[in-house]
C-alpha cells in the first residue's frame, strides 16, 4: 500500500478504502461495545425474569425468557415473607442519620484543615489518610468489644454513631479538596464584615460546597447499603435487621423459592439505582475528585 | 531585644493566631475524638487481645505470641492465604485490563457515550448480598442460565460451578470483574481525558501509527491511574467476605475460605477472640506490606509529570 499516503491526490480507490475501513472500525468499535453491554446487562434481565415466574417455572431446565404466567404477586409475597417493611425502615434510618453526621462532621473537619492554620495541620491530615490503610476487619474485634461494654450491640447505634465523629477519611479528603478550589478572596472579605470562622465555613464554604456534599452524600447511602459485615456482627434480633440482612435471612428460610429472591433482591437494588441515575452527575465527578468509588469491599 | 512597642503591635497579631489555631482544633476535634476512640483505642485494644485468650467471657487469659506462633502451625490459616492470594492473582489483573479495554473503546469518540458509561459502571453501585444471590442463581448448575447457555449454544452440559474445588474462584473472579470493571473503567476514563492532545499531534505530525501512540503516549500517562487501581483493587480483593459467607460458605472443602471468612468465624461463630485479633493484625501486615511494595516499585513503571524536571 505504497500509494496510501498519496491519496489525497490520487483520489478515487484508495480514498474508498480508507473510508470502508474506517467504517469497518466504527463498527466493530459498537458491536464489541454492545457485546459488552448485553454481558453487564443479561444477569440482570435473569434476575427480573426469575422474579416474575412461578417458583416451578423458576425450577424448570431449559429455562424460558418469557414468563408464562407472569406472576406480579410475587414480588408481594417476597416482601411480605419477612417483615422488609421493618428492615427498609431500618435501612432508610441508618443512612439518614449516617448521611448528617457524615456531612456535619466531615464539612467542619475538612475546613479546618483546608483554611485555619494551627500547629501539626500536616501532620494530622496524612494521619487522616493514613487511616485509609487501615482495613475495617482489623478493627471489628475490639469495636465489638466496646459496643458491647456501652450496651449497644442489638441495636443501629454501632452503625450510626461512628459517622458523627469525622465521618471518614475519604470524605474528609474529598470534601478538604473541594474547599481549596474556593478563592480565598471570599473568606477574607467575610472575615471583614465581620464573620469568624464558623460564620464564613457556614455562610460562604458550605453552600458553595453543594456538588461536592452531594457526592459525598451518594458516597454514604451506597455505602451504607451495601454494608453486610457491619450489621452480621452487631445486629441479631430480625426487628433491628438491615434490608441486607433480611435478604440473608431469607435465602436461610426460603431454600430454593428463587423466584422470590430475585424480587426481593431487585427490589433491594431500586435504592441504590435510583440514587445513581438521579445523582450520575455528582456521582462521577465526584470520584473523579476522590479518585476512587467509595463503595464496595 | 523586642520594644514594649513593637510587643504590643505584636500583642492582637499573636491573639489572632491562637484564636484560629483554637478555631482549627476545634473544626478537627470531631475527627480527633472518633480517631481515639474508635480507631487508635480498638487498634491498641486489638494488639492486646492477640496475645490473650478469651471467648468473651470473663476476662482475657494473657498468653504471649502463643497465637502467632500458633498460625504457624494451623493448616486452615494457609489454606486461606493461598485462596485469597489466588483470588487476587486472577481478580486485579482482569479487573485492570477489562476495565482499561473498556475504557479506550468509550474514549473513541462514542456516540452516546453517557448511556455507556451508566450501564457499565451499574453492578458498582448493586449491594453486594443482592448481587451474590443473582450470582448464585446464575451458577446453579441445573437450572441457572450460564449452564443454560452452555447447553443452547455449545451442547455442554455445564458443571456445578460453586460446588467445584477447581471452578469455585475462577467463578468468583468472574463475577467479580462483571462488579467492578465499571469502577476501574470511570478512574480510567478521567485520566484518559486529562492526557493533552498536544501529545497525539505531535504524534501525528510524526507519522506515529495508533500502536506506537497506545504504547508511547496513552500507557506511560495512564501509569499513576493504573496504579491507583492496583492498590484499590488489591485491597478490596483481600476484603472479599460477603460472597463467600453467602454464596459458598468457604466450601467446597475449604477451597473459596477467603482471609477475613476465616477471621470471621474464628471471632464471631467460635468466639476465639484472641486467635482472630491475631489473624486481623497479620491480615493487617500483609495489606501494609503489599501497598508498600507497590508503592516502591512504582518509582520503576509510574510516570508523573513534572517528575523529569525535578531530576534536572
Amino acid at each position: 500500500m505504497a500509494i496510501k499516503t498519496q491519496a489525497p491526490q490520487s483520489a478515487g480507490v484508495p480514498v474508498q478504502m480508507y473510508r470502508l475501513q474506517r467504517w469497518f472500525k466504527r463498527a466493530l468499535l459498537y458491536i464489541v461495545l454492545i457485546l459488552g453491554a448485553v454481558l453487564v446487562l443479561v444477569p440482570l434481565a435473569w434476575s427480573i425474569s426469575t422474579s416474575l415466574k412461578t417458583t416451578a417455572q423458576a425450577l424448570t431446565f431449559p429455562p424460558v425468557w418469557i414468563p408464562e404466567p407472569i406472576v406480579w404477586r410475587n414480588y408481594v409475597d417476597a416482601l411480605t415473607s419477612m417483615p422488609f417493611h421493618i428492615f427498609y425502615a431500618n435501612s432508610l434510618i441508618i443512612a439518614v442519620l449516617r448521611v448528617i453526621g457524615v456531612l456535619i462532621s466531615s464539612s467542619l473537619v475538612a475546613y479546618g484543615f483546608a483554611r485555619l492554620r494551627f500547629p501539626g495541620r500536616n501532620f494530622l491530615f496524612i494521619l487522616v489518610l493514613s487511616t485509609l490503610m487501615i482495613p475495617f476487619q482489623v478493627l471489628i474485634i475490639p469495636r465489638f468489644v466496646l459496643f458491647r461494654e456501652l450496651g449497644w450491640l442489638d441495636s443501629l447505634a454501632p452503625l450510626i454513631v461512628p459517622s458523627f465523629f469525622g465521618g471518614g477519611a475519604l470524605a474528609i479528603f474529598l470534601l478538604r479538596q473541594y474547599f481549596m478550589t474556593i478563592p480565598t478572596e471570599l473568606d477574607d472579605a467575610a472575615k471583614i464584615d465581620g464573620c469568624g470562622p464558623f460564620a464564613t465555613f457556614w455562610r460562604i464554604m458550605l453552600p458553595l460546597s453543594r456538588p461536592a456534599l452531594g457526592a459525598v452524600a451518594v458516597f454514604e447511602v451506597l455505602d451504607t447499603w451495601d454494608d453486610f459485615l457491619g450489621p452480621l456482627i452487631y445486629i441479631s434480633s430480625p426487628e433491628n435487621f438491615t434490608v441486607e440482612l433480611g435478604l440473608n435471612a431469607m435465602r436461610t428460610e426460603y431454600f430454593t423459592e428463587w423466584n422470590l429472591f430475585m424480587a426481593a433482591s431487585l427490589v433491594a437494588m431500586i435504592v441504590p439505582i435510583s440514587i445513581f441515575f438521579v445523582a450520575q452527575k455528582h456521582f462521577i465527578s465526584g470520584i473523579a475528585i476522590a479518585g476512587s468509588g467509595g463503595v464496595k469491599g | 531585644m523586642v520594644t514594649q512597642q513593637q510587643w504590643i503591635q505584636r500583642l492582637p497579631r499573636l491573639r489572632m493566631r491562637q484564636l484560629e489555631a483554637l478555631a482549627g482544633y476545634l473544626f478537627i476535634s470531631p475527627w480527633v475524638i472518633g480517631f481515639l476512640i474508635f480507631t487508635i483505642g480498638p487498634l491498641i485494644a486489638s494488639m492486646y487481645f492477640s496475645l490473650t485468650e478469651w471467648d468473651l467471657i470473663g476476662s482475657p487469659t494473657f498468653v504471649g505470641a502463643a497465637n502467632y506462633t500458633a498460625m504457624l502451625e494451623d493448616r486452615f490459616f494457609w489454606q486461606s492465604l493461598q485462596v485469597t492470594a489466588l483470588y487476587s492473582l486472577g481478580r486485579v489483573p482482569l479487573g485492570i485490563i477489562f476495565g482499561l479495554l473498556v475504557a479506550l473503546l468509550l474514549n473513541q469518540e462514542v456516540r452516546g457515550i453517557g448511556i455507556w458509561r451508566v450501564i457499565y459502571y451499574l453492578p458498582v453501585v448493586l449491594p453486594t448480598v443482592a448481587i451474590s444471590l443473582l450470582w448464585l442463581w446464575i451458577y446453579n448448575p441445573e437450572y441457572g442460565v450460564l449452564n443454560w447457555f452452555l447447553w443452547t449454544f455449545f451442547g455442554i452440559e455445564g458443571p456445578a460451578w460453586l460446588q467445584s474445588e477447581t471452578l469455585v474462584l475462577p467463578s468468583l473472579i468472574v463475577m467479580a470483574v462483571w462488579t467492578m470493571l465499571g469502577r476501574y473503567m470511570i478512574i480510567y476514563l478521567s485520566g484518559l481525558q486529562s492526557i493533552a492532545n498536544e501529545l497525539y499531534e505531535a504524534a501525528n505530525i510524526d507519522g506515529a501509527h495508533s500502536w506506537q501512540k497506545f504504547f508511547a503516549i496513552t500507557l506511560p500517562m495512564l501509569t499513576p491511574i493504573i496504579f491507583f487501581n492496583l492498590v484499590i483493587g488489591l485491597i478490596d480483593s483481600f476484603k472479599i467476605f460477603t460472597q463467600a459467607y453467602i454464596m459458598t460458605d468457604g466450601g467446597p472443602r475449604f477451597s473459596s475460605l477467603f482471609y477475613v471468612y476465616y477471621l470471621y468465624q474464628h471471632a464471631f461463630e467460635r468466639f476465639n477472640m484472641g486467635y482472630a485479633s491475631a489473624l486481623a493484625w497479620v491480615f493487617f501486615a500483609i495489606i501494609m506490606v503489599f501497598t508498600l511494595l507497590i508503592f516502591r516499585s512504582s518509582k520503576l513503571w509510574v510516570y508523573y509529570e513534572g517528575m523529569d524536571q525535578e531530576k534536572n
